[in-house]
């Protein structure tokens, strides 16, 4: 239930909500970038920083919180870190190497939870339509379809206690408990296409197709880009620099795949 | 950008269409004309092509969903070319809402038309007020009831200030309340007469005051066309199956024959112990422990032979009930007993806690949604596989399911996929494969919903031999004609409540107490 | 009143079995991606999505041991890659493997993946990547060879993200045999899972709007 509501409903009014969204992809690809090229401690050491600053700017302020959104990240970075200990190609216990390794893959993955919790997905779209001329009709189309995932959620409920009604279970057979995790993913996604194919048609209606054709769509919200947007991607540009920098200078920067 | 105004006419000429992949056509030979700012009812058995014909009038059916004949025009212009002058709401609110703030939503459809950014807020403003909408702009589409939802969605079809509204079934998806909220926002918005309407429901009768023809659509072998009917046309009611005397009761079914009180409306009249009840059964999401529970502290109790409604607005946690009652959720608080008759060798445990192959022929429940249920791709099997869930041998199995093929009528469908039917045979057919493990209570979420007459006194007949041949029925229901007409007893559930549903409750285990039952557990009326 | 309200009777009435006439005026919008086409690819992802965001709750207990040991995962990838092999077979438009895979990624992020970004970059990469399955065959053939390929491209181009993003120091012959345990499930999961999942989707009559619901009907 909560989880369903918080995926399309409007995040409340941070901070970092108020830059546009295409300054915040910007910079969430500068660092991913940043972070992906080397296997070094420091240099996620300094993003993963940098990025924990930023959490009350998205109004990440309550430890609780923060766990819920970050905890399967948090085991899969420490799956990482386990993995490759125990397969590296070094052959013996590269601790620093797995911790580099764990730090990374949470550098790459915090800007997003940053992003997810403050930013609306329509002004994503209307920011993506505006600046970046992506097509209007897979924005908006996808935007129709992200609303659905709430209701699907709850349709999903619903379709696993009706298999109980229907008198089947899996008990402890993990085999049965998968044959019905399919069958209720495939009822789910029948009703996903009914639904969206009635949708479609209810777009339609409102002259969504004509936008197809010769008729420009407007945007009634708009998407502006201002200093502060500039500031932001300057500020992640020249973060990832001045640590790739000092990473190159105290010699610990290691290019990926090379050994 | 606004291409004319005022009410639009509406002229089919020897229209007909066939879906593509389809080999018989939906609809054909429809003549009618419609003069700008009348306002049609359009009536017509379920399979007479009155939605086609309307989705064609909102110029909706392009090439590619198949072959059309003759023409449907509005203001002269194809329907197609005309589609900015057409405004069109379906059943679903949820499957016509395009993002998630109200006011983003309306302006949807003048962003597609390329209305200038400036002009597009007051238009959305006024169309809201139009409807009678009274949420700021940037409230949210999901935190909206079914009704409110609908009046948005008119909203953004009104925006556009269209000539012609389309309605098509726009109340059958909502409650009471919600429908009359989407009538009284049509009636606002049609007062000027500055929309021509045409309109399809099931329920016609409270439409009535605001339409100036009806119109038949008919389809068949020998004719098929347009039939304007008298001035003075009432819908058909459909009739209530007749509660039998005790020897003429159907033995069709072999559930558990128990004597029924002859006096109705009483509860479990000739002493007869309750087979299911709930015992200040109470339920909270696990997340907002300090919010409103979904459903406050209830007591119910089911018994054999009886018809139970549970009604109430939204919200007030009717589903939720069912879903206790059915043994799928366990309550947080209170519990659900199940009477030793019910639970056999179970014993004393909950219901939730049973395995379902226990379940199934104890307690059924039938869906809103008959495709949340449907497990297998053959109608026959859907039927026969509750039986073989419940240790049925494969012949016993087999033998009930063609018995409940003849008794449904679906024989011809017995190999057909349960998601190609019709909505109705749907219906049908999710009720019964809950018939076919004969529970001894069944339990139903909005049995009625949407359903044309026929349908509608179909399922009556079926519960009706389901409550006949011993059933303890439960129905969770907006329908105020079933309820009237069918229960035994009504369970009214108020929503947004702290106290709970059934006064001198003491607590759990103290069910037996002798209580006042007038306040909650009404009894009907017209009994 | 409006403007053009007397009635144009000189437009001819179409003969039956003429069919098109009247509608050769169509917006030209019907000849690329129709709504119905978007909407529904978008919503395969969305749907997916919401199954992988289940599948997570249903494995919660049993995650950390596909965590400890990867090679495991591969068989998760075939399930992943469902929707970029999918959604091409039932709209039938390039870059529909793209779109429905990207959304699949998205709305899992939105649910709480625990790859962040990360797992919107594997979307974009494995929809692409599935998409070459089809374009070889230039978006003619939707059958077992074209939806066979499609997995073991997306499932080739998952693995090599896992390298450079997981396993980069492992050693070559352990990551030899990551891509090709990866590449092989998906091609059997995702490949055969989407030709059966699409048929099925068929008899159901889901499909009715689109031409691979219509075909054998």
């Amino acid at each position: 239930m909560t989880t369903a509501g918080t995926v399309t409903g409007t995040p409340p009014a941070v901070w970092l909500g108020r830059i546009n969204p295409v300054a915040q992809i910007v910079a969430i690809l500068a660092i991913t970038v940043t972070a992906l090229a080397t296997i070094d401690l420091l240099t996620p050491a300094v993003l993963v920083a940098a990025e924990l600053a930023l959490l009350p700017a998205a109004g990440l302020f309550q430890p609780r919180a923060l766990l819920a959104k970050t905890w399967p990240l948090l085991l899969s970075a420490a799956g990482v870190a386990w993995v490759n200990l125990l397969f590296s190609a070094s052959g013996g216990w590269d601790w620093t190497g797995s911790a580099a390794l764990a730090l990374r893959v949470i550098a790459v993955a915090l800007p997003g939870v940053l992003f997810v919790a403050s930013t609306d997905p329509v002004r994503v779209a209307d920011a993506l339509t505006v600046h970046w001329k992506v097509s209007t009709r897979f924005a908006y189309g996808a935007l129709a379809a992200i609303r659905l995932a709430p209701l699907l959620v709850l349709e999903w409920q619903a379709i696993r206690l009706a298999r109980r009604a229907r008198g089947v279970d899996a008990g402890r057979n993990p085999i049965a408990a998968i044959r019905l995790f399919g069958g209720a993913a495939f009822a789910l996604l029948v009703a996903a296409i009914r639904r969206g194919s009635r949708l479609a048609l209810a777009m339609d209606a409102r002259g969504f197709d004509a936008t197809a054709g010769s008729t420009e769509r407007t945007n009634a919200r708009g998407s502006v880009l201002r200093s502060r947007d500039h500031l932001y991607v300057a500020g992640a540009v020249l973060l990832c620099a001045t640590t790739t920098a000092a990473s190159v200078a105290t010699g610990l920067w290691h290019p990926v795949f090379s050994s | 950008m606004r291409v004319g105004a005022g009410p639009a006419a509406v002229d089919v000429v020897g229209f007909g269409f066939r879906y593509s992949g389809r080999p018989e056509w939906a609809v054909r030979d429809m003549d009618v004309r419609i003069e700008p700012g009348e306002r049609i009812l359009l009536t017509g058995a379920s399979g007479s092509g009155k939605s086609t014909l309307l989705t064609a009038m909102a110029g909706l059916l392009g090439p590619d969903s198949g072959d059309a004949r003759g023409a449907v025009r509005v203001d002269g212009r194809t329907a197609v070319q005309a589609r900015d002058r057409i405004g069109i709401l379906f059943q679903d609110p949820e499957s016509q809402l395009v993002m998630s703030q109200a006011g983003d939503d309306v302006a949807f459809g003048l962003e597609n038309r390329g209305v200038p950014a400036g002009e597009i807020w007051p238009r959305v403003r006024a169309a809201l007020d139009a409807v009678g909408f009274g949420y700021p702009l940037d409230r949210s589409t999901h935190a909206l009831s079914g009704g409110e939802k609908q009046r948005l969605v008119l909203a953004g079809a009104m925006v556009a200030e269209p000539g012609l509204l389309l309605l098509d079934e726009p109340t059958s998806q909502l409650d009471p309340d919600g429908a009359e909220l989407v009538r009284a926002a049509v009636a606002r918005i049609l007062a000027d007469r500055g929309t021509t309407l045409v309109l399809i429901d099931h329920e016609a009768s409270p439409w009535l005051p605001l339409i100036d023809r009806v119109l038949e659509v008919q389809f068949g072998t020998t004719q098929a066309g347009v039939l304007e009917l008298a001035p003075r046309w009432r819908p058909t009611v459909p009739v209530l199956p007749p509660r039998p005397s005790a020897q003429s009761r159907s033995n069709g079914t072999q559930g558990p024959l128990l004597p029924i009180g002859s006096t109705q409306g009483v509860l479990h009249s000739n002493g007869e112990d309750p087979l299911l009840r709930a015992a200040g059964a109470g339920y909270s999401y696990r997340a907002d422990t300090a919010a409103r529970p979904a459903l406050a502290l209830t007591d119910v109790e089911l018994t054999a032979g009886q018809v139970t409604a549970i009604t109430g607005p939204n919200g007030s946690g009717k589903s939720t009930l069912g879903l206790l009652l059915a043994g799928l959720k366990a309550p947080t608080v209170g519990r659900i007993v199940a009477s030793p008759k019910l639970a056999g060798r179970l014993g004393d445990r909950p219901p939730h806690r049973w395995r379902a192959r226990d379940l199934v022929h104890r307690i059924g429940t039938v869906f809103q949604n008959p495709e949340h249920q449907f497990l297998t791709g053959r109608v026959r099997d859907e039927l026969s596989l509750g039986p073989l869930r419940a240790g049925a041998g494969d012949r016993a199995a087999h033998d009930r399911a063609e018995e409940l093929l003849q008794r449904l009528g679906l024989h011809a469908y017995a190999d057909a996929n349960p998601f190609t039917l019709s909505g109705g045979q749907q219906r049908r057919l999710s009720v019964a494969t809950s018939l076919a493990t004969r529970p001894s209570v069944l339990v139903l979420d909005e049995p009625t919903f949407g359903q044309d007459p026929v349908t509608w006194a179909e399922l009556v007949g079926l519960l009706a031999e389901a409550r006949d041949a011993g059933t303890a029925v439960c129905l969770i229901s907006h329908d105020a004609r079933l309820v009237d007409g069918f229960a035994d007893q009504e369970l009214r559930l108020t929503s947004g409540v702290d106290h709970r549903q059934t006064a001198g409750f003491t607590g759990p285990g103290a069910a037996e107490t002798p209580r006042s039952s007038d306040d909650q557990l009404g009894r009907n009326p017209t009994k | 009143m409006s403007t053009p309200s007397t009635p144009h009777r000189t437009e001819p009435v179409d003969l039956p079995g003429s069919g098109h006439q009247h509608q050769s005026e169509l917006p030209a919008a019907q000849s690329g991606w129709r709504t119905v086409d978007i909407v529904v690819t978008a919503v395969i992802g969305v749907a997916f999505g919401v199954v992988f965001w289940a599948w997570n709750l249903l494995w919660s207990a049993t995650g950390p041991a596909f965590v400890a040991f990867p090679p495991a995962q591969a068989f998760m990838y075939g399930i992943w890659l469902l929707p970029a092999v999918l959604a091409p077979m039932i709209v039938r438009k390039p870059g529909a493997g793209i779109f429905a895979e990207t959304l699949a990624a998205l709305v899992s992020t939105l649910f709480g993946s625990p790859f962040g970004p990360a797992t919107l970059l594997y979307g974009l990469a494995q929809g692409a990547a599935a998409e070459f399955g089809f374009a070889i065959f230039r978006y003619r053939k939707f059958t077992w060879s074209s939806a066979l390929l499609a997995g073991l491209f997306a499932g080739a181009i998952a693995a090599l993200l896992d390298l450079v993003l997981y396993y980069p120091t492992w050693a070559g012959n352990w990551q030899l045999t990551y891509v090709s345990l990866v590449a092989a499930s998906a091609m059997v999961i995702a490949g055969v899972g989407a030709v059966l999942l699409s048929r099925a989707l068929v008899a159901t009559g889901a499909l009715s709007q689109f031409a691979s619901g219509r075909a054998g009907t």
